[in-house]
């Protein structure tokens, strides 16, 4: 049990549509034909926004039409899908909590929520390899490199 | 032979223990920085630059330039080991070197990517060894409709007629071209494409596409099969060495092949990802294997890591001689230059001799350093692999956001790097080819900038693409190549209607 | 581990500043109209509105090399690059960030030419201006090969032909086409205006005969210069150059005539200015320019003034807002006659 194929060809289908579809609404503005002998910046979005629109429409139409057995078949069972979730959405919770806490401490959780979840460690180690880890990469971005890096409360606070 | 003194007093320069030293350390940096996925080498010798700033300019592009090289080779191994591309420009070693891992046969497909590059390499540097100002010039005749004709030419080298399902190619190098268009318009000094988000303006940087496609789409995709890495062991023993290697002059021809197209595309500024496109595309459609490209050739793998080498070294040519930078990381290394108060141009081989050619010295030995230094840090990369997986994926991820976000400072590169991840995901499970939409990242805003700046100079005329004995020869075989499947086919029609058919 | 001994020495170093801080306002309540010299506590981030390697990013990179060298600032300065949108990025990002006194930015003419012609919604009114700390020339190049011994005798030729000569840019309704458009606007004659990614692709598109002329800062043409590829005919400026160092054989950067000298009433110089935030106080605002005029004593500054044939002028204050409402006025009236601004 899954997401079928036909589902997931007709949804990225329609994401195709709308990307089409917006890129045409920007370069109206910009003018799509020519002027001054060239053409004008929207010339060659307009073209490949409606190319995007129209390619999508025959996507979705032979998705639509296509009876072969490969079709029916499924894009992703939901039990692998999971999986694949169990290491996007941690992922997507890591860009967020750098956004808030700065990456050193957002990293240091991540690899620490990775390596408990595995429950092949014990606490000591995963501390020290989350914390040790991203003491190495702080100093080679701020001190060595002097490349800042997105940072929290946790570094103001200490004077960075 | 004038050359080959300046040639020898620059090994001198460069044979102190201080530069070897440096060369060494270059190398290995050079090596992390192309494994990693996250920092490709652009912004990996953007962030190493400023390391540089305290040492004299000679020992600095020394440096630099190893650090270029290392990255030009470590590319390949995650490529080849992870299907993850460590650099742009190893993309398309994954389209044969991960099946040929897949088979067990990693170590053979690591030793043919590193001897390719060393191969690839080398011929670049002979070229600007002996024939810099002859290529100068070369480059020199190069204005707004050869630009053009060469991105064409690029374009319908790599997309034939193709198996793959041809409304999905359109799609992914159309959404290429859209993202290329993102941003600044340099033709008009409009802004395209933003949607009033200020993170926008800058455009989208072929370099987070990449990350994200398929450095997180291919983790998302390895995740279906459970915690664990489909990595393969790579046994890369010296005994696979040399069979690999004695097996390498049976592809003479793609060896030379792909070398005259890598130091093409270096000149003419294209790029070494552009180049390895153009490698294995051409590879492709006129070697004998061709059509088994894709399972596991390893001609499929040396095609285009020579062209990648070949351009990327070459690339700096025009660097030097020009200040047009071939490559990002070319641009990059001008940067350098000019910080350093050296300018780029033709005194610059004069004023500044040692400077050259002890650069020049540097590549040569860098090369076979590199090459040695790769080989037999193999294992080490390879035993990667055993580190527990809970601990190597977030920290790949981790290096991904790190690489993301320092090309231009941004959270939103990296959030943006997760949304083509999930693309990279649905792309790939659902057979939109990747490799166009990368190819029209990387030269669609080029390409239009550059008709557009011809059509400004020839007053709309578009018979400019046939004006000189140039642009006419390599618009002609840009069209000849894009329709050559086409040809080949009427080609065998008239021949075999000719035939008595055989009852 | 460093980090860890930083951490503590930290601390002490918290306390004896702590009670350094409060020794010394103590003693400033003693003293009538004094005011605590502020300084910076953090990192300054310094926001550079060109492109890696560019003229912009070249000066940040000396002013931060500088100021490190010579222990100018108790901070590091970190250089980071927001080009987007021709600068306009950078730009919002410093009007977005009101009070911060951690934040530099350098502009050049962009700061103008790109609100003016894209209505990005930014004024330079909505920084606090610090100082200019040089001005660009602009001279007008031609190839070596080319008949015209001097810009008269180009123009004339341009004039004579509209639309056919190819004058080569950097970007399109900035600086360069500005000051092309002020050229045309002066002679009455029009050329084909090409504009390109930067001003290093520009020479060699000179030098390989593609285009016809550029006007390209002297930095960005000396190489091709002293190799005898190209030659200079005017420099857009009310005197001539003050360098007499020969550059080529014969001739100083002072040797080229100004194009009023042939006849072309037209001058333009581009500033190169640091700015930051709004809503500063003046304190943290005088740290900076005390920071930069410290920075310009230095024998470094002095050589990257010679070596790119700059215009070595100082503007603080109240100068500085004058200049800067003239420049702004100048460039409106100019890329109104040429159609450049954006339409509403």
């Amino acid at each position: 049990m899954g997401i079928s194929r036909r589902t997931a060809e007709l949804a990225v289908a329609i994401g195709i549509f709308i990307i089409g579809i917006a890129i045409i609404g920007d370069s109206i503005h910009l003018g799509i034909g020519w002027s001054n002998n060239s053409p004008e910046p929207g010339y060659f979005p307009v073209r490949v926004g409606g190319i995007l629109a129209l390619a999508s429409i025959g996507i979705a139409i032979q998705a639509l039409l296509d009876k072969s057995p490969a079709s029916l078949q499924e894009f992703v069972s939901w039990q692998r899908f999971r999986l694949v979730l169990a290491v996007f959405v941690p992922t997507v919770a890591y860009v967020v909590v750098m956004m808030l806490a700065g990456i050193y401490v957002s990293s240091a959780l991540f690899i620490a929520a990775f390596m408990a979840v595995s429950r092949k460690f014990n606490w000591f180690v995963i501390l020290t390899i989350s914390v040790g880890s991203m003491l190495v990469v702080f100093w080679l971005f701020e001190i060595e490199f002097l490349v800042p890096l997105p940072k929290g409360p946790l570094e103001t606070w200490l004077g960075y | 032979m004038d050359q080959v003194v300046s040639l020898l007093q620059g090994f001198g320069v460069v044979l102190s223990v201080y530069h070897l030293w440096l060369m060494l350390l270059g190398i290995m940096l050079g090596i992390l920085v192309g494994v990693l996925p996250g920092l490709g080498g652009p912004n990996g010798v953007a962030i190493l630059l400023p390391l540089t700033f305290t040492m004299p300019p000679t020992s600095a592009i020394i440096m630099l330039s190893c650090i270029y090289w290392g990255a030009l080779f470590g590319g390949a191994i995650t490529s080849i080991l992870f299907n993850i591309p460590g650099e742009p420009s190893s993309v398309a070693t994954t389209f044969d070197g991960y099946p040929l891992a897949q088979q067990g046969r990693a170590g053979e497909a690591l030793t043919a990517a590193f001897s390719g590059s060393f191969v690839g390499a080398l011929l670049g540097v002979l070229l600007i060894t002996f024939m810099a100002p002859l290529v100068a010039r070369f480059a020199l005749k190069f204005g707004p409709p050869e630009f053009f004709a060469v991105y064409l030419l690029t374009f319908c080298s790599f997309i034939g007629m193709g198996r793959e399902a041809p409304l999905k190619s359109i799609v992914a190098m159309m959404l290429g071209f859209g993202m290329a268009a993102m941003g600044m318009d340099t033709m008009s000094g409009q802004i395209r494409m933003t949607y009033g988000l200020p993170q926008l303006m800058q455009g989208i940087d072929f370099l987070i596409a990449v990350i994200g496609l398929f450095g997180i789409g291919e983790i998302l995709l390895t995740m279906e099969e459970g915690l664990a890495f489909k990595g393969k062991a790579a046994n890369i023993s010296p005994k696979v060495v040399f069979q690999t290697w004695a097996r390498l002059p049976r592809y003479w021809l793609t060896l030379i092949r792909s070398s005259i197209i890598g130091c093409w595309m270096g000149i003419t500024p294209g790029g070494a990802t552009a180049a390895s496109f153009m490698g294995y595309g051409i590879a492709k459609k006129f070697s004998r294997n061709g059509d088994k490209f894709g399972t596991g050739q390893v001609e499929g793998v040396l095609a285009p890591e020579v062209a990648a080498h070949a351009s990327g070294t070459s690339a700096l040519l025009p660097m030097l001689a020009l200040g047009i930078p071939g490559s990002a990381t070319a641009a990059v290394l001008l940067g350098g230059l000019m910080i350093w108060g050296l300018e780029p141009g033709p005194l610059l081989f004069i004023e500044h001799k040692e400077f050259v050619w002890g650069l020049i010295a540097s590549m040569y030995l860098g090369n076979v350093a590199g090459l040695i230094i790769v080989l037999s840090t193999v294992p080490l990369f390879a035993a990667i692999l055993r580190v527990p997986f809970s601990i190597i994926a977030p920290m790949i991820i981790i290096l991904c956001a790190i690489g993301a976000y320092t090309v231009h400072n941004s959270m939103f590169d990296v959030g943006l790097m997760l949304l083509f991840g999930v693309v990279g995901y649905f792309f790939k499970k659902l057979d939109y080819p990747l490799a166009p939409l990368v190819l029209s990242l990387v030269l669609g805003d080029k390409a239009e900038d550059a008709f557009r700046q011809t059509m400004l100079a020839s007053k709309g005329d578009v018979t400019i693409f046939a004006s000189n004995w140039l642009v006419g020869s390599i618009t002609l075989l840009a069209l000849v190549l894009l329709f050559w499947p086409l040809l080949v086919g009427i080609w065998n029609k008239l021949r075999t209607s000719r035939q008595v058919p055989a009852t | 581990m460093p980090f860890k001994s930083s951490c503590s020495s930290k601390s002490v170093s918290l306390l004896k500043g702590a009670a350094f801080g409060l020794a010394l306002s103590s003693a400033a309540l003693f003293t009538s109209a004094s005011h605590a010299d502020w300084k910076p506590t953090k990192p300054i981030t310094f926001v550079v509105t060109g492109g890696p390697g560019g003229g912009a990013d070249q000066m940040a990179r000396l002013i931060q090399g500088v100021v490190s060298k010579y222990k100018l600032s108790p901070q590091p300065m970190i250089v980071v690059i927001q080009n987007g949108g021709g600068g306009g990025q950078g730009f919002m990002d410093v009007k977005g960030s009101p009070g911060d006194a951690h934040k530099i930015m350098i502009g050049l003419s962009n700061i103008y030419t790109v609100p003016l012609s894209t209505n990005l919604p930014f004024n330079w009114r909505d920084t606090t201006p610090l100082a200019v700390m040089a001005l660009d020339e602009f001279v007008l190049w031609v190839n070596a090969k080319a008949p015209y011994k001097n810009a008269q005798e180009y123009m004339q030729a341009v004039k004579s032909k509209p639309d056919t000569f190819k004058m080569g840019g950097a970007g399109s309704k900035r600086e360069d086409e500005v000051v092309t458009a002020m050229l045309e606007q002066a002679t009455g004659s029009k050329f084909t205006f090409i504009p390109y990614k930067g001003g290093g692709e520009i020479s060699t598109q000179l030098v390989g005969g593609h285009i016809d002329s550029d006007v390209n800062n002297p930095i960005e043409h000396v190489a091709h210069w002293r190799a005898g590829e190209v030659k200079p005919l005017c420099v857009f400026d009310k005197q001539r150059m003050p360098f007499k160092t020969k550059v080529t054989g014969d001739m100083s950067w002072g040797d080229i005539p100004t194009c009023r000298e042939s006849g072309i009433n037209a001058e333009y110089l581009m500033l190169r200015a640091i700015f930051m935030p709004k809503d500063v106080s003046k304190d943290e605002a005088d740290f900076y320019v005390k920071l930069l005029a410290k920075v310009r004593e230095k024998p470094e500054w002095k050589e990257f003034i010679s070596k790119g044939a700059y215009k070595d002028d100082f503007m603080t204050g109240a100068d500085l807002t004058k200049f800067l409402e003239e420049d702004e006025k100048r460039h409106v009236e100019i890329m109104g006659k040429a159609n450049f601004l954006a339409k509403k």
